[in-house]
């Protein structure tokens, strides 16, 4: 925990209403026509310069959506969409191919540089060959694929990934220079006919990244991406896609930010994974979306289907997600343990505060035999907020020797919040071994006394026990992302007690 | 002018009086130890100094170095020197001790002004100190108390308050549960700390402790209130005829 002290000082500056990453960026965009129709869709699809065969696919999700109805058994309460009113695709002007970060608008490397993602400077790490003994080991290098409202805006480090056979770029360019890998693994693991965020995400789906990790590679570094919605009433709907061939191994890290807005905007990205025989993904996310304000005005509306396919013999997915903005979170990051032998993973923090409503989980689908996946689920819950967990894990018949260890701890912040435990075991063979441990607690006033005893202030006490219960979790992020999670979540807290 | 001074003050909890009308004077060098049956107010007195909240003070002042101690947000009266060693010390799973001090010494040091400690300082520092007092370098590196035995938990907070050089130190029953040893490491550990800067007001219910480090003064206390006041020799009055000739019909 070297960023405790950080983490501290970075309470003290900041004040309850205050989303850092609430800033907006002005720069003219290119925008689709308001509403939805098949006319958006081929518009979208038409600014990609995509193939045939991918506005069909998007126009088949378009007509099963319409036959569709929201889902309403999640724990989120909120006044109805009207998928009329929001703009489906914002791009930034001038629209162009862009090769190099110069030909980007300086306005948007600005806006990532206040996020603290550094396009530049790890550009120009690309650019300037690193000479034998010169390169500083401490600094590990990320590669960025940054998306702004719908497009992506500038992916770093192509060339050296290039090298490893690692193909790392925005989807909209996969689609066109990869069609072969894009056509036979998009909708694989979440069908355009999933669900009615997932369908509708099929059919209006802008950008988000592409990674193909070829047989025996491990990537040589961390694969990135931020997204940030930046234009009013626009939703967003990215789609990541992650194949891991045989033995490979990758690790991904999204991050993302919006603006603060009074008015609720829409996300719905979809996210796949496949990983082969004996190659392990590892996907990492720190969410941190406008929640909205003290009063619970404004704030994303997180709806996000995230799957992994563990479709090779051996192979590993494992999701770890700190999740702490959003005025309402709808997400369930699940793994489909197909493969004998496979496992799946789930290490979650989801933190409430304010008016937020989280209803997360996951979904361990095991199919193949001695497959085993493990869920730690750490949800805080502050302010008037509502926090749920929800989690599915079955065997199926054949599955014999599955294994899956779940604990869920929840603990509270006050008297006005909730958290709910809402766990669904299913087991059709009688060989699985399924245990599942559940606690629920709250700060208490004598751990927070005996800190701050100590020197440490109200807020500051909070930040550190809450970092205390969530460190299973953390201790799985990159280490880089670790030290920023956890100052996020001290953050986050910030004005939950007193 | 005294370090601690303590006037008619009465403490409820629910509208019912826990403390009613101590009077207390403390000065700088001085050890004084309180001594009373349990439910007397003891823990309650060295709590309100602290700053717990959830006590209802219904009247009587609080001045430390004449500063009205009472209005003094708990992490300010830390900083400002006032330590408290727990009768029950909590745990807090996943902060390890060394981060949990240290993130509290720079906190306090910060709200003097005083530059903070670097790591390689601050783990110098408490590596001599947790050494003189016996800790295994291991404790430091698990959770606060996650696990401590009740001797350990103890010589926990005699490692913070020799960490944090505060000028007040309240010693709740720091000798309960301790075996001869630890007893013996705990009081010397206390001794080393005594100087003319600083003063110690120990709460025990066992003259054994008072042996060691021995008081300026000792009080008894008895349904709230300060019944008497003598030298070290009260402690071995107390043992020899127990605490009922101190009570009153109030
Ligand atoms: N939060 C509280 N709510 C209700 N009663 C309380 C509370 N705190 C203290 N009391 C009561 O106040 C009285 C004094 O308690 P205190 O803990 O100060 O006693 P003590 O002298 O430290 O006793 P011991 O020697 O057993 O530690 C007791 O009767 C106790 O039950
Ligand atoms: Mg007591």
């Amino acid at each position: 925990m070297v960023a405790v002290q950080e983490t501290i000082e970075r309470v003290r500056r900041i004040d309850v209403d205050q989303y850092r990453y609430g800033f907006e960026t002005l720069i003219e965009s290119d925008k689709a026509p308001k509403g939805l129709s098949e006319d958006t869709v081929r518009f979208i699809s038409a600014k990609k310069s995509e193939p045939a065969w991918m506005l069909q696919w998007r126009l088949e999700a378009y007509r099963r959506w319409l036959t569709m109805t929201e889902p309403t058994w999640a724990r989120v309460d909120y006044p109805k969409i009207d998928f009329q009113d929001l703009y489906y695709y914002a791009a930034p002007k001038p629209k162009k191919t862009v090769t190099s970060l110069d030909e980007i608008d300086p306005e948007i490397l600005k806006t990532y540089e206040k996020l603290g993602i550094p396009l530049r400077e790890v550009a120009m790490l690309e650019g300037v060959e690193p000479k034998v003994g010169e390169e500083d080991p401490a600094r590990r290098k990320i590669a960025v694929d940054a998306v702004f409202d719908s497009v992506s805006v500038a992916t770093t480090f192509k060339a050296e990934l290039k090298k490893a056979g690692v193909i790392f770029m925005p989807i909209s360019e996969a689609i066109r220079e990869h069609p072969e890998l894009v056509q036979k693994h998009l909708g694989s693991v979440v069908p355009t006919s999933d669900n009615f965020y997932a369908t509708l995400n099929s059919a209006v789906f802008s950008d988000g990244s592409f990674v193909y990790v070829p047989p025996g590679v491990r990537c040589p570094m961390e694969l990135s991406t931020y997204f940030r919605i930046n234009e009013r009433n626009t939703g967003q709907f990215e789609r990541t896609l992650i194949i891991a061939d045989k033995g490979s191994y990758v690790s991904y890290l999204e991050g993302c930010t919006a603006p603060q807005r009074d008015e609720n905007q829409l996300h719905a990205a979809v996210v796949e994974l496949v990983a082969l025989d004996d190659a392990e993904i590892k996907y990492s996310t720190v969410q941190n979306w406008y929640p909205g304000n003290s009063e619970g005005k404004g704030g994303i509306y997180n709806f996000v289907t995230k799957r992994g396919d563990c479709r090779g013999a051996h192979s590993k997915i494992s999701w770890t997600q700190v999740e702490t903005g959003s005025a309402i979170t709808w997400k369930y990051p699940s793994c489909i343990l197909r493969g004998d032998n496979s496992r799946g993973e789930f290490y979650s923090i989801a933190i409430s505060n304010g008016f937020q409503q989280v209803d997360s989980g996951t979904k361990m689908i095991h199919l193949g035999k001695n497959t085993s996946s493990r869920i730690i689920s750490k949800g805080i819950a502050a302010g008037r907020s509502q926090n749920t967990y929800r989690g599915l894990v079955t065997a199926h018949r054949k599955a014999t020797g599955t294994r899956n260890f779940t604990a869920c701890d929840s603990l509270l912040i006050g008297d006005k919040c909730g958290a709910h435990t809402v766990p669904y075991i299913e087991a059709k063979n009688s060989s699985a071994t399924f245990e599942h441990e559940a606690t629920t607690s709250k700060i208490s006033e004598n751990v927070l006394f005996y800190c701050i005893q100590r020197g440490l202030s109200q807020e500051e006490a909070v930040g550190l026990v809450v970092n205390g219960f969530v460190k299973q979790v953390l201790q799985k992020l990159p280490m880089e992302f670790a030290v920023e999670a956890q100052k996020l979540i001290s953050i986050s807290l910030d004005g939950s007690v007193g | 002018m005294a370090l601690l001074e303590i006037r008619d003050l009465h403490v409820g909890v629910e509208n019912r009086g826990i403390i009613r009308g101590v009077h207390l004077n403390v000065n700088a060098g001085e050890l004084h130890a309180i001594m009373g049956p349990n439910g007397s107010g003891k823990s309650t007195l060295s709590h309100v100094i602290a700053g717990k909240p959830g006590y209802e003070i219904t009247g009587g002042q609080v001045l430390f170095r004449g500063e009205n101690l009472l209005r003094m947000e708990p992490n300010e009266r830390a900083a400002k020197g006032v330590f408290l060693a727990f009768q029950y010390p909590v745990d807090i799973p996943g902060v390890t001790t060394t981060n949990f001090l240290r993130a509290a010494l720079n906190a306090q040091r910060k709200a003097r002004g005083q530059q903070e400690f670097s790591t390689p300082e601050f783990l110098k520092r408490v590596r001599e100190v947790a050494g003189s007092l016996n800790i295994p370098q291991d404790m430091l590196k698990r959770g606060v108390n996650v696990g401590f035995s009740g001797g350990e938990k103890k010589r926990n907070e005699i490692l913070q308050m020799a960490l944090f050089e505060p000028s007040l130190c309240l010693l709740d029953e720091i000798d309960s549960g301790l075996d001869i040893d630890a007893l013996r490491t705990v009081a010397s550990g206390i001794n080393a700390l005594r100087s003319p800067e600083r003063a110690m007001i120990v709460i025990t219910h066992y003259r054994r402790l008072l042996d060691h480090i021995v008081p300026d003064i000792v009080h008894v206390m008895s349904r709230g209130r300060i019944r008497k006041s003598g030298g070290k020799e009260l402690a071995l009055e107390l043992e020899a005829c127990g605490y009922a000739q101190f009570e009153d019909a109030a």
